[in-house]
């Protein structure tokens, strides 16, 4: 057995390279199945494993917690909220909180005027604690200070990206902005920190919080995100049913009724960027494994002309005593041997243009292919290459010694 | 004990209504070192004959006994197993692998034997030699002039070491005097003890052979010896 697959697999290589251009086009589907299919894992593997990296340095041990009301009481005008007041309750009771903070999101306009240049960005109200909480490190300047919060002072900390729109120096402290038709003086520049899927980091403004809700007006409905870091010996989850606990008693819930805010864990949106990547992965990869299937058809289609063609050939060595299996093996082995050399030829392939994708677009991160995705594009060539290798190579073998003998 | 012996051989084809009597009643029995030739215009049934006698075809009834063996109980797979011991196969058109080189081509039928590449090539080697045939080797069939395509065919039928060599109009693609060093090798190959089957339709070539088989119509018309060459074993 051995010996006769050493044999066929020789004859089956001579075959391959004696019909040189006509081998290389045969496998040009099975080429172009596995390199798209390599391209598109090795994008999305690669964005998945930076994501996983942006949000370690995050901090895994950071919650927020955010109002939650679903679509259905939305549609009855009810909105549920998260008060200062239920910050301030965290605080005093929950254990294992290292930091806390407020976050206020400008429900108006976002929009920030220097000198004649106008932006929109993301208008923050928050404490000194963000600092902590959310990892931003200063470029110049400071960040907001306590004393900034109790006297509701007009300063505004802001990410590079805001500096670049405006067009303001290198250096931008003690430059004045104009938000929501207020000066506000700019104290400290963020260190970029880059993107998340497309988004800047560094498109933000961030104000003292007790200014901010002055700037909104005092609403009695504001509705507020509390970002919160956890100490070194505290458990997530400990301090998850804390947290669920206390607010659901200060909003008054029943226990029968759903919680009206939700705790996240930097975790937890990994999870969920993840679940959407891998979705994204294996519904291109499954469209794109189609032209494995058609590249194998094209491969079926080569071999059954080789048959064809070499009907003679297969005549003669029959009447020299090949039994069937020799004959049978012999076309399973090149239509085996093409596809596998396709899928290799295709491996190198979609690497380069991985790299070549991720490497052409800006800050997308690098391809990386996972060796899981090469198992299978070199298993899936070699399956279709089996699957559809098989009928032209019975019908090979299959062949009556005088009618082959004969043939023209 | 005869090498080959058929007992009430025929071989019907159905064309439409019409069946074909191939073969019709075929008596013969073929000795060890016979030198036979075939004869017969076509249509007269020698192609059937030797189809069935190379075990390439099975007779529609009758009993065929290859060196003490039955063979009409075989499958195809057994039949290509006494094709590849039992019978060197030699064909008008040559019949090479034209991708394979001269040796390529001799070493094949051991392929099937699971002989090793080393020892293959060692007895293809020698078989080539035996033909005249040992520097050209490396050659492949469009390489070479008929006649010596011939060689190669022969030598491919040779290596086996065969009980029967069965040759299909051998000279019929060749010119004269390429004919008559074909017919010489033949018979040199006749004095070392192989047993020759020809299939012809030319006189000239069954003069070479010891007895002359005439067919017409499907059956013995004549079977005659011409010579005392074949001898009993």
């Amino acid at each position: 057995m051995f010996f006769a697959l050493i044999e066929s697999s020789r004859s089956a290589l001579a075959s391959i390279i004696a019909h040189g251009l006509r081998s290389f086009l045969t496998t040009l589907g099975i080429v172009i199945g596995v390199a798209s299919v390599i391209a598109v894992i090795s994008v999305t593997q690669g964005m998945s494993s930076f994501i996983g990296d942006t949000f370690a340095s995050l901090g895994s041990n950071s919650l927020t917690i955010q109002s939650y009301t679903p679509f259905e009481d939305q549609m009855k005008g009810i909105r549920a909220r998260l008060t200062p007041e239920d910050m301030e309750l965290i605080e005093r009771r929950v254990e294992g909180v290292a930091s806390i903070t407020p976050i206020l999101f400008a429900n108006r306009s976002s929009q920030i005027k220097f000198g004649s240049q106008t932006a929109f960005s993301r208008i923050i109200g928050t404490t000194y604690a963000f600092q902590e909480v959310s990892q931003n490190y200063m470029s110049v300047g400071r960040f907001i200070a306590q004393s900034d919060n109790l006297t509701r002072r007009r300063v505004a900390v802001i990410g590079d990206k805001v500096r670049e729109n405006l067009s303001l120096p290198d250096n931008p402290i003690n430059e004045y902005v104009e938000i929501g038709g207020e000066w506000f003086k700019i104290v400290g520049l963020m260190e970029a920190k880059g993107e998340i899927m497309g988004q800047s980091q560094d498109d933000i403004v961030l104000v003292p919080y007790n200014t901010m809700r002055s700037l909104l007006g005092n609403q009695s409905r504001t509705d507020i995100q509390i970002q919160l870091s956890l100490g070194e010996s505290a458990v997530v989850e400990n301090v998850t049913q804390q947290l669920t606990t206390l607010l659901r008693n200060a909003h008054d819930l029943d226990s029968d009724e759903d919680d009206d805010f939700q705790i996240q864990t930097a975790e937890q949106l990994m999870e969920t960027f993840d679940t959407v990547i891998n979705m994204v992965t294996y519904v291109i990869g499954g469209i794109v494994s189609i032209s494995l299937l058609v590249g194998g058809i094209g491969i079926m289609n080569i071999m059954l002309v080789s048959v064809t063609e070499r009907t003679r050939e297969i005549g003669i060595c029959k009447a020299i005593g090949a039994k069937r299996h020799h004959i049978l093996m012999q076309f399973l082995i090149e239509a085996l041997l093409l596809s596998l050399l396709g899928g290799l030829i295709g491996l190198a392939l979609g690497y380069g243009l991985g790299t070549l994708i991720s490497s052409s677009i800006p800050s997308f991160p690098p391809a990386s292919i996972p060796f899981w995705s090469v198992a299978l594009a070199l298993g899936f060539s070699g399956f279709v290459g089996v699957l559809f290798g098989i009928l032209p190579a019975s019908k090979a073998a299959n062949l009556d010694p005088i009618d082959a003998l004969r043939y023209e | 004990m005869a090498l080959i012996e058929l007992n009430g051989i025929t071989k019907y084809y159905e064309m439409g209504n019409q069946v074909v009597k191939a073969l019709d009643g075929i008596d013969i029995e073929v000795l060890k070192n016979d030198y036979l030739a075939f004869i017969g215009s076509s249509g007269s049934g020698k192609s059937t004959m030797l189809n069935i006698l190379g075990c390439l075809d099975k007779p529609s009834s009758g009993q065929y006994h290859l060196n003490g063996k039955n063979v009409e109980s075989l499958d195809p797979n057994e039949l290509s197993e006494i094709r590849n011991l039992e019978i060197g196969f030699i064909f008008q058109s040559f019949n090479l692998l034209p991708r394979a080189t001269a040796l390529g081509n001799v070493m094949q039928p051991l392929v099937y034997r699971s002989i090793g590449y080393r020892k293959r090539k060692e007895m293809a080697m020698e078989a080539l030699q035996r033909v005249g045939l040992g520097d050209r080797v490396d050659h492949l069939p469009n390489q070479l002039s008929g006649g010596q395509r011939q060689r190669v065919a022969i030598a491919r039928a040779l290596v086996t070491h065969p009980s029967i060599l069965l040759a299909d109009e051998p000279t019929g693609n060749l010119d004269s005097q390429t004919t008559i060093e074909i017919m010489q090798l033949f018979d040199e190959l006749h004095a070392e003890g192989h047993t020759l089957i020809v299939v012809t339709h030319e006189d000239e070539i069954a003069k070479h052979c010891h007895r002359v088989v005439e067919m017409k119509d499907g059956r013995v018309f004549n079977d005659s010896t011409t010579s005392s060459a074949a001898v009993t074993s």
